[in-house]
C-alpha cells in the first residue's frame, strides 16, 4: 500500500542519497519526495510517499531509517490522521477567447491563474493529490503543455485517536 | 607500538595544514598504527607521515590493508585505520569496508580525494567514493573545509566504535590536506541524531528473569555482539549461576569459553547436532549479541518455533529484523549481563533438558574420515590446536577450511577468532592475520587459509617478508575452490564447472621467494613435525597440507531445510 514516511535529518550533503538509498536498495520505487527546511534550525524534513507491498518489511525497514547517523526522527503517517498538500503548476494551451472557460474550471478549486501568455495559461492549485489529479483531469482536453507537482507534503493532525509517531531518536 | 608524532606538540598558535591535523587528530586518538598505500591524491598526507615517523604499514593493495585493520580491530578491540589514494585506491578498499560493515567492526578509513576545485570534472583519479561507499559504511564524510577536519576525525572515531560498531570513511581533497589554516574551533562533535544507548530496560530484565524461571529447555545464542561489548566475565557468571546451555554463531566463537561442559558448540549450516536441536527445540531462546543470520537460523519457518525469545542486541534495528521477539532488550550486551547477575538467580529446572543435549552431544560429535594415506584437513586443524594448545590468534579464509577451523579448534578466549562471516570475502585471511599480529606481537598467530583464497591476496606475503611477522600460514591445499566444489557435488549433480584447480603454484617455492620458511606436508607425521620444530619460532612459515581433495564439511543444513534437518550428522 501507499506510505507517507516524513524523516527529519541533519542537513547536510550526502544525506538524501542515505536516505534514499534504503528505499533504492529494495527496490522500492518512491512516488514523490518533498524536502525543505524543518522547524529546527539545520535541519531539513523529508515526505517521502512510497508504494510499500510488504508490510512486513516496514518495520525493520523504519529502524533502519532511524538508526543513520543524520536521522533525527521517522514518522510513518499512513495511519495517522493527517493534512496533506501538494502543489501543482499547470501550463495549459489558451486562446485569450478561451480565457474565461478555463477561469471557471479552475475557481471552484479555488486555483489561480498565475500566468497569462498569448497561447497558455499557468494554474497553482494546492491540495491532496485526488483533488489535484482531479484538476489535472479536467483540463486535459485543452492541452497541457507543461506539468509539475511537487509531491506531498504533510503534518499529523493536532488531534489524533491514536499516535503511532516512531522513537524519535536514533539508539543503535 | 607507541605511535611517535614529533610535530603534535604546537596547538592552535600557528597555522597547520589538513595533512598536519590529521595526524594531529590520530594522535589525539590514541592511534597506533596506520594500514595504508600511497598516491597522488595522498601525497600531502603521506608526507606528513614521514615527518611525524607515525606507524604505517605498507601493503601490497589496498585490500590487503583494509582486511589487515579489520584484523588489528578485532585482536585489539581498537579501531583500525586505513589510508589510501583515491580513484582505484578507494575503489580496491571497497569489498574490505563491505566487510567491516556486516560483520560490525570498528574501522576509520581515509581516502584521498581530487582537489575541491576539479571534482565533478572527471579529474585523473577521481571517484565519487561518497556515493560508492553510502551504502557501505555507518557514515561517511568528505571534508570541504580544512577547519573541520579535526572535528570529522573526532567524530569518526566516536560513530566507529560506539553503538553498534562499523566503519566510517572520510574522504580528503588534496587541497584540504595541502592548505594551511589556524584552526580555533572547538572540536566539538555535532551529531544530534546519534545517541546509542547502552542502559537496558529494568522491565524487560524483569520480564527475561521471570521466563528463565518458567523454562524448562532454555538456551543462550552468544554472538559477536558479546565480544564487541566485552561482556565474556559477565556472561560466564550468568550462565553459571543459571545453569543455561550455551551455542553460538560463528563469529561468537570464544565469547563464552568452547571447552565449557555448558558449551554445545556453534550453531547454524555447519554447526554441531547439539547446538542446533537446542535451538530448535528449546522453549526459551536467549539471544546476546547476535543478528539471526539466515546461515545461522536455516528455514525460519521451523526456527525456535516452540520458544520464547528474548534478544539482546545494542542495534534496535536487529531487533525483530528476522525473528518475531518477545522480549527485546535494547542494550549494551555487558551492561545487560551485569544487570541481569545483580538479579537473583532463578530455580534451577532443567536438568532433563541438559541430559537430553549431552545426550545429543555423544551420540552425533563431529566426525570426519580419515584416510589411510591422504592427510585429512580436519585433522590439519585438530594438530595445529594440539600443537598450539589453543593458546592462538587462529585467522582464516573462507571456504570449507574456514568451517573446519570453526569447527574443531576450540575457542577459549574472545578475540582469538578472526574469520569474515557476513561477507564471506575471500582473500580475508592472510591480511588479516598480519593486522592480528600487529596487534597481538607476542601471541602465536595462525592463518588457515585454502588454495583458493590464498591466491586472491598472496601478494601480502611481502608484508610478512619486510616485518618478518611471524605468522604461521597453514594452507588447506585440496586443489580446489573447494565449498563451491562440495555444493556442486551436493546439489548439481557432480558437475564441477570453474571449481577444481590442479595448476597452482609451487606455494613452497613461492614463499622462499619472499624469504618466507616454508613445507608441503602430506601426511600427519610430517605435520606434526614441522608444526613442532616451527611454531616456536619468531618467523613467518608457509605450510602447504595437501589434503585430501574429496573430503565435505559436515553436517551440513541443506538450503531451505530447518536446523533439525541436519544431513551427516553420523559417519
Ligand atoms: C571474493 C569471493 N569470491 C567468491 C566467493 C565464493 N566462494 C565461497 S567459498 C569458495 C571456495 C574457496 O576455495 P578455497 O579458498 O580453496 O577454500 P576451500 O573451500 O577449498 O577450503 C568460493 C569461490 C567468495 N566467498 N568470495
Amino acid at each position: 500500500m501507499k506510505r507517507i514516511i516524513t524523516v527529519v535529518v541533519q542537513n547536510r550533503s550526502g544525506v538524501l542519497n542515505r536516505v534514499t538509498g534504503l528505499f533504492s536498495k529494495r527496490q522500492w520505487n518512491i512516488e514523490s519526495l518533498s524536502v525543505g527546511p524543518a522547524e529546527k534550525p539545520g535541519c531539513s524534513k523529508m515526505t517521502i510517499v512510497v508504494e510499500i507491498d510488504d508490510d512486513i518489511h516496514l518495520d525493520p525497514f523504519i529502524k533502519q531509517l532511524n538508526k543513520q547517523i543524520d536521522c533525527l526522527s521517522v514518522s510513518d503517517l499512513t495511519d495517522q490522521a493527517i493534512v496533506a498538500r501538494e502543489l501543482v503548476l499547470i501550463k495549459v494551451l489558451c486562446h485569450p477567447q478561451i480565457l474565461g472557460e478555463i477561469r471557471a474550471i479552475v475557481e471552484p478549486f479555488r486555483a489561480s491563474i498565475i500566468d497569462v501568455s498569448a497561447t497558455s495559461v499557468t494554474i497553482e492549485v494546492t491540495g491532496d493529490a485526488d483533488k489535484n489529479d482531479a484538476i489535472i483531469e479536467m483540463l486535459k482536453p485543452y492541452g497541457i503543455k507543461e506539468l509539475a507537482r511537487t509531491g506531498i507534503t504533510a503534518l499529523p493532525r493536532g488531534r489524533q485517536r491514536s499516535v503511532t509517531e516512531i522513537k524519535p531518536r536514533s539508539v543503535i | 607500538m607507541e605511535l611517535k608524532a614529533e610535530t603534535t606538540v604546537q596547538r592552535h598558535s600557528e597555522a597547520e595544514t589538513g595533512a598536519d591535523l590529521f595526524i594531529r587528530a590520530l594522535v589525539d586518538e590514541g592511534v597506533e598504527m596506520i594500514f595504508g598505500y600511497p598516491g597522488g591524491a595522498v601525497l600531502p598526507i603521506y608526507d606528513a607521515i614521514y615527518k611525524a615517523s607515525i606507524n604505517h604499514v605498507l601493503t601490497r593493495h589496498e585490500q590487503g590493508a583494509v582486511h589487515a585493520a579489520e584484523g588489528y580491530a578485532r585482536v585489539s578491540g581498537k579501531p583500525g585505520v586505513v589510508l589510501a589514494t583515491s580513484g582505484p585506491g578507494a575503489t580496491n578498499l571497497v569489498t574490505g569496508i563491505a566487510d567491516a560493515m556486516m560483520d560490525s567492526i570498528p574501522l576509520v578509513v581515509f581516502t584521498g580525494q581530487v582537489a575541491t576545485h576539479v571534482i565533478g570534472t572527471d579529474a585523473f583519479q577521481e571517484t565519487d567514493v561518497m556515493g560508492i561507499t553510502t551504502p557501505i559504511t555507518k557514515y561517511n564524510y568528505q571534508v570541504r573545509r580544512v577547519e573541520e577536519l579535526p572535528r570529522v576525525v573526532k567524530e569518526a572515531f566516536y560513530i566507529a566504535r560506539t553503538g553498534r560498531p562499523g566503519p566510517v570513511v572520510i574522504d580528503i581533497p588534496k587541497d584540504i590536506s595541502s592548505e594551511s589554516a589556524v584552526v580555533k574551533e572547538k572540536r566539538e562533535m555535532i551529531l544530534p541524531g546519534y545517541t546509542p544507548v547502552a542502559a537496558p530496560n529494568v522491565l524487560y530484565l524483569q520480564k527475561l528473569t521471570e521466563e528463565i524461571r518458567n523454562s524448562k529447555k532454555p538456551v543462550i545464542l552468544v554472538g559477536a555482539g558479546v565480544i564487541h561489548a566485552g561482556a565474556s566475565q559477565a556472561l560466564l557468571s550468568f550462565v553459571e549461576k543459571r545453569n543455561i546451555p550455551v551455542v553460538s554463531t560463528l563469529l561468537g566463537l570464544g565469547a563464552f569459553p568452547g571447552a565449557h561442559p555448558l558449551f554445545f558448540g556453534m550453531a547454524g549450516m555447519h554447526g554441531t547436532y547439539a547446538a542446533n536441536m537446542a535451538l530448535y527445540d528449546c522453549d526459551l531462546l536467549i539471544n546476546i549479541g547476535a543478528r539471526f543470520d539466515d546461515r545461522l537460523t536455516g528455514n525460519l519457518s521451523y526456527f525456535a518455533k516452540k520458544a520464547v525469545i528474548a534478544h539482546i542486541d545494542i542495534d534496535p534495528a536487529e531487533i525483530g529484523k528476522n525473528v518475531p521477539t518477545h522480549i527485546p532488550i535494547v542494550a549494551d550486551a555487558r551492561e545487560a549481563l551485569e544487570k541481569l547477575n545483580e538479579m537473583d538467580p532463578p530455580i534451577q529446572q532443567a536438568e532433563t533438558w541438559l541430559k537430553q543435549l549431552e545426550g545429543y552431544r555423544n551420540e552425533f560429535p563431529l566426525w570426519y574420515r580419515s584416510g589411510k594415506n591422504a592427510l585429512a584437513p580436519e585433522r590439519v586443524v585438530e594438530l595445529v590446536y594440539e600443537q598450539t594448545r589453543g593458546e592462538a590468534v587462529v585467522t582464516t579464509d573462507v571456504g570449507q577450511h574456514q568451517m573446519w577451523a570453526a569447527q574443531y579448534f576450540t575457542f577459549n578466549q574472545p578475540r582469538r577468532w578472526v574469520t569474515s562471516g557476513g561477507l564471506g570475502t575471500m582473500g580475508y585471511g592472510l591480511p588479516a592475520a598480519i593486522g592480528a599480529q600487529l596487534a597481538a606481537p607476542d601471541e602465536t598467530v595462525i592463518a588457515i587459509i585454502g588454495d583458493g583464497g590464498f591466491q586472491m591476496t598472496l601478494q601480502e606475503l611481502s608484508v610478512l617478508q619486510e616485518l618478518r611477522l611471524p605468522v604461521k600460514i597453514i594452507i588447506i591445499n585440496n586443489q580446489a575452490l573447494g565449498m563451491v566444489r562440495q555444493w556442486q557435488e551436493a546439489f548439481y549433480g557432480s558437475r564441477y564447472a570453474h571449481s577444481l584447480i590442479p595448476v597452482q603454484p609451487d606455494f613452497v617455492k613461492l614463499a622462499e621467494s619472499y624469504d618466507i620458511q616454508a613445507f608441503r606436508v602430506e601426511n600427519e607425521a610430517e605435520l606434526r613435525h614441522v608444526l613442532k620444530t616451527t611454531l616456536p619460532n619468531k618467523e613467518p612459515v608457509l605450510i602447504d597440507c595437501r589434503v585430501d581433495g574429496r573430503e565435505n564439511v559436515y553436517p551440513m543444513v541443506a538450503p531451505g531445510k530447518g536446523l533439525h534437518e541436519m544431513t551427516g550428522v553420523k559417519p
